[in-house]
């Protein structure tokens, strides 16, 4: 047959080398990200919450232990901006002092989910064949348990200990992350210049970590954004059934379980963690969601 | 098909046992006995308590784990997941079948309310992406899956029940008292479901048979309807596996929240209580529920999907 | 010739608004189909013949498509801006398409016969059965035995030959008159081209229906076509019935395309190719969008306005040069006409 072979395609459509991809991809996800306003509305939202929960204590009279049996709960006023709680403490330093314990569960779980499911995932899709699908049965067995059941049972039985609750949250999410990593690592696998490394007799932990994990990096990064909100859902929701964080240590989780309780005459007990919480995850969400369409195109669909 | 079937739930089997070992263990080797909670219990009630849940010998020496395990595994064969260790008189079996049918209701009425909002919002959202018919479901969606039942619940309470007084506080006895607790569970699948649905939709209208369906000269809404539905609501059908396992999650909040007599409040109480069995059979249960909904999923999956085979 | 015009185009400019600027797709075509005519458009990837004719049935996504201008009137409805309602009633009913690739346009969840019989249930008063009895015959009548059974298959059980019998038969059903086929045998295998190309011409010729065939072979066009278009950069640079686009070139592109084509006996021989890329038509173009790769190319061709203009009779063309008689194209030789470019006989 006779066809034209005269043009060069005009747009490189050729899938591009990954060792190639370098710079210009975190730089291209750099500019798509910039131009997405609500990831960006959402990262500086999140960087306003994390200072003020942070810093902001460091500037408060008060500390979020102050009771003032006398004063009690009263609404929102100029020396107490977000009122106080029945035991007469302060609800802003409260609600900044939560938000620390809150953040730092979220960032210590996901750092554990991280962890057990890069490494789980990296060995499964490396190592490939029955090893494989082993690992990977287990893992969709597991993801058919009711591990937010395993979860409670654990603080139940075992005290409500700090270490013990990020570990168990932890090791619920790290399930999704192995398989993210896997399915990375496989396709991975196929591309040439892993063939090239392994021709040329590089060690396989190398191949590893010089290789496989920065080029995985993009979904990792995305995932474990949003790992970190389902995270704190989880810490909130356990300290809400009085199993997570234990008085006189304050969550956002334990200040809204408290305004639960409180609501029908204190309902800003309930309104501002609910509001922070709330606030806190949108925004996360919002940033991994555009972290997802600016590392990974082809993954979003607009 | 058949065999496809009878695979996944011989597979059950070994996964079930599993959990129940897991499960047993973890709750008697936690310090702590099931009678330490109430104070009011003598020694010499604890110990005949004890010989009726045979976690002694009839000498009154520990009995082995291993035994117990036996036992428990042994009853289970039969169905029997034992009396409870809390209220004595009753039997595990009697409390899940009293319990159930009401969780089991309000996570129809949820979910139902989650397909409700979730597919138009998503199919709306879907058709003209980018615009504002894109942002205002989206964006609610985002906002669904951001703000935790545990809060969504307790200011449902404060508007609807405290202040304006349209519905009562809690309680489970006729139809208003459905609506709160299955808005509260519904709304976060509601936005996953919205969220899959216009990730589907986009994903199948963008596709090259959609074309053709429009070049037949079908509507906009044969198109969406006959055309692209079907695979659109693929992603949907997937996750409604985990929407039940997060279902039953929801229901331990949303039950203590409304003070609603299912499953899940039963289950948190016997958690605090150091119910053993009562736990053990509704983990068990709840188990169970979770791979046999995946199961259904699957098959759905399969008819939906002609490329797929069972395998 | 325009009182028997089937559908006549006139200055079509189909632009796509998009972040990175304005691309113009599709640039000011105008041209003609008469009934039962076989009209070739002839262009590389990116030339716009896909989009004009995506365009005549408005197939083209709305943002970020745009009609700058133009008509497009078949039989009194301008295709362009009638009413949804309107196009729908001829969308697949009078004016067919089928696509490019088969693999991708038939609808992976649904039957065959469910697909196949849509354009009748849309289009005409039958009942199913009815339907379902000419969709048995309709792919009886494509080359595709026992039909009962394979209404009842879904594509993924078909070979790509066979998806895209069963795309003519679907196109072909309402007995349109006039279908437009987008390079329907590019995804296949050469041997399955040949059936296709076959089929598609005895279905023609059964139905009388007028074709526009969409191709960046320019062998299919000699063996198929009554007339050809030649398109680049979004603009129509060529048309003349086809003997007289091959024998008597008229524009240098045209005859550039013509010496690419490799020579079967040609062996040991260096395939010619045209030096530089396509230009981007994101960007405003003045006088010739072929002069930056043109060996006649000279200042004015920048220059100048360039239009379509009559050099011979039926045959119009866009190069300056050629319109003021300073250059006279010889044919490209062509020693393997009967050897490569009659596919369907050979």
């Amino acid at each position: 047959m006779s066809f034209v072979p005269v043009v060069e395609e005009p747009a490189g459509t050729a899938a591009a080398e990954p060792a190639e991809q370098g710079t210009s991809l975190w730089k291209d996800a750099w500019h798509r990200l910039a131009k997405n306003k609500l990831a960006v509305s959402g990262a500086i939202l999140l960087i306003v919450i994390t200072a003020a929960a942070f810093l902001g204590p460091l500037f408060m009279s008060q500390s979020y232990e102050t009771q003032n049996l006398e004063l009690g709960a009263t609404p929102p006023s100029a020396q107490h901006w977000l009122g106080t709680d029945t035991l007469g403490r302060d609800m802003f330093v409260r609600l900044l002092y939560g938000g620390q314990v809150s953040m730092a569960v979220g960032l210590c779980a996901t750092a554990v989910a991280l962890t057990i499911g890069v490494i789980y995932g990296t060995v499964a899709g490396f190592i490939g064949g029955k090893v494989d699908a082993l690992m990977m049965r287990i893992v969709d067995i597991m993801f058919a348990l009711p591990f937010t059941v395993f979860v409670i049972l654990l603080m139940v039985f075992f005290g409500r200990k700090f270490v013990l609750l990020f570990a168990a949250i932890g090791a619920v999410q790290w399930l999704t992350m192995a398989r993210i990593v896997r399915g990375q690592v496989k396709s991975l696998r196929r591309m040439e210049f892993i063939e090239a490394a392994e021709a040329l007799g590089l060690p396989k932990h190398k191949i590893i970590f010089r290789h496989m994990i920065p080029n995985a990096l993009g979904p990792i990064i995305v995932y474990a954004t949003l790992t970190v909100p389902s995270v704190m859902l989880l810490e909130a929701f356990l300290s809400f059934l009085g199993l997570g964080v234990q008085p006189p240590m304050s969550s956002w989780g334990v200040l809204i379980k408290e305004g639960a309780e409180n609501m029908e005459e204190f309902p800003w007990m309930l309104i501002f963690p609910g509001t922070a919480l709330a606030l806190t995850l949108f925004s996360l969400n919002f940033l991994g969601d555009g972290l997802r369409d600016a590392l990974d195109p082809r993954a979003s669909k607009d | 098909m058949f065999r496809f079937i009878a695979g996944r739930l011989l597979q059950m089997i070994p996964v079930l046992l599993i959990i129940a070992t897991l499960t047993f263990f973890m709750i008697r080797l936690a310090p702590g006995g099931p009678f330490d909670a109430e104070k009011s219990v003598s020694p010499e009630i604890r110990k005949s308590l004890e010989k009726y849940y045979r976690m002694v010998n009839p000498d009154g020496s520990p009995r082995s784990l291993w035994l117990q395990l036996g036992d428990y595994l042994g009853n289970l064969a039969k169905g029997d997941l034992g009396p409870s260790s809390k209220y004595s008189s009753r039997t595990v079996n009697e409390l899940i079948g009293e319990s159930f049918p009401v969780s089991a209701e309000l996570a129809l009425w949820s979910l139902l309310i989650a397909l409700g909002f979730g597919l138009p919002a998503g199919i709306t959202a879907s058709l003209r992406p980018n615009t504002a018919s894109d942002y205002i479901p989206s964006s609610l969606a985002m906002a669904g899956i951001s703000v935790p039942n545990f809060v969504i619940g307790p200011l449902l309470v404060l508007v609807f029940a405290l202040k304006l007084e349209w519905v009562r506080v809690s309680g489970w006895d006729d139809w208003i008292d459905r609506i709160l607790p299955s808005i509260t569970l519904g709304v976060l699948y509601a936005a996953y479901i919205a969220r899959l649905t216009r990730g589907g939709m986009l994903e199948i209208l963008s596709q090259d048979f959609i074309r053709t369906a429009r070049a037949k000269g079908a509507s906009q809404l044969r198109v969406v309807m006959k055309h692209a539905l079907r695979g659109g609501l693929v992603p949907v059908v997937s996750y409604l596996g985990p929407a039940v396992a997060g279902l039953v999650t929801g229901s331990f909040v949303v039950e203590s929240i409304f003070q609603v007599p299912g499953l899940g409040r039963y289950f948190v109480n016997a958690a605090f209580n150091r119910d053993y069995t009562m736990v053990l059979g509704a983990v068990l249960f709840y188990a169970a529920l979770i791979v046999l909904f995946n199961l259904l999923v699957d098959l759905v999956l399969v008819w939906m999907d002609p490329k797929q085979k069972f395998a | 010739m325009a009182g028997d015009a089937l559908l006549q185009v006139e200055d079509l400019r189909t632009y796509f608004h998009t972040r990175g600027g304005v691309v113009r797709a599709v640039d000011g075509v105008s041209f003609d189909i008469r009934k039962g005519e076989t009209l070739g458009i002839v262009g590389e990837s990116g030339s716009g013949k896909s989009v004009a004719c995506y365009s005549l049935l408005r197939l083209i996504p709305q943002p970020p498509g745009r009609f700058e201008s133009g008509r497009a009137m078949f039989d009194g409805t301008d295709l362009l801006h009638c009413s949804d309602e309107e196009l729908r009633k001829i969308r697949g009913n009078r004016l067919s398409m089928i696509f490019q690739d088969p693999m991708t346009s038939l609808n992976p969840y649904m039957r065959i016969g469910e697909q196949l019989i849509e354009p009748l249930l849309l289009h005409r008063d039958v009942s199913r059965d009815d339907a379902w009895q000419q969709g048995v015959a309709a792919l009886r009548d494509v080359g595709i035995q026992d039909g009962e059974k394979r209404m009842r298959s879904y594509p993924h059980e078909f070979s790509g030959g066979m998806r895209q019998r069963v795309m003519i038969a679907m196109a072909l059903i309402t007995r349109p008159e006039l279908l437009i086929a987008d390079e329907p045998t590019t995804a296949l295998d050469v041997t399955v081209q040949a059936q296709i190309l076959e089929l598609i011409r005895k279905m023609q010729c059964e139905l009388g229906s007028a074709v526009i065939f969409i191709t960046h072979d320019i062998g299919i066009v000699s063996s198929f076509c009554d007339r050809v278009l030649v398109m680049y950069a979004g603009r129509i640079i060529e048309t003349a019935p086809t003997a007289q686009l091959f024998y008597e070139p008229k524009h240098p592109y045209n005859q550039a395309l013509q010496r690419a084509i490799p020579a079967l006996n040609a062996k040991g021989r260096d395939l010619y190719t045209i030096p530089g890329a396509p230009p981007d038509v994101s960007k405003p173009m003045r006088g010739c969008p072929f002069a930056p790769r043109c060996e006649y190319a000279q200042e004015k061709c920048v220059t100048s306005k360039i239009e379509l203009w009559d050099v011979a009779p039926n045959h119009r063309s866009a190069c300056l040069r050629v319109k003021l008689g300073e250059i006279d194209l010889t044919p490209a030789e062509r020693p393997d006409t009967s050897a490569v470019e009659d596919p369907v006989r050979a």
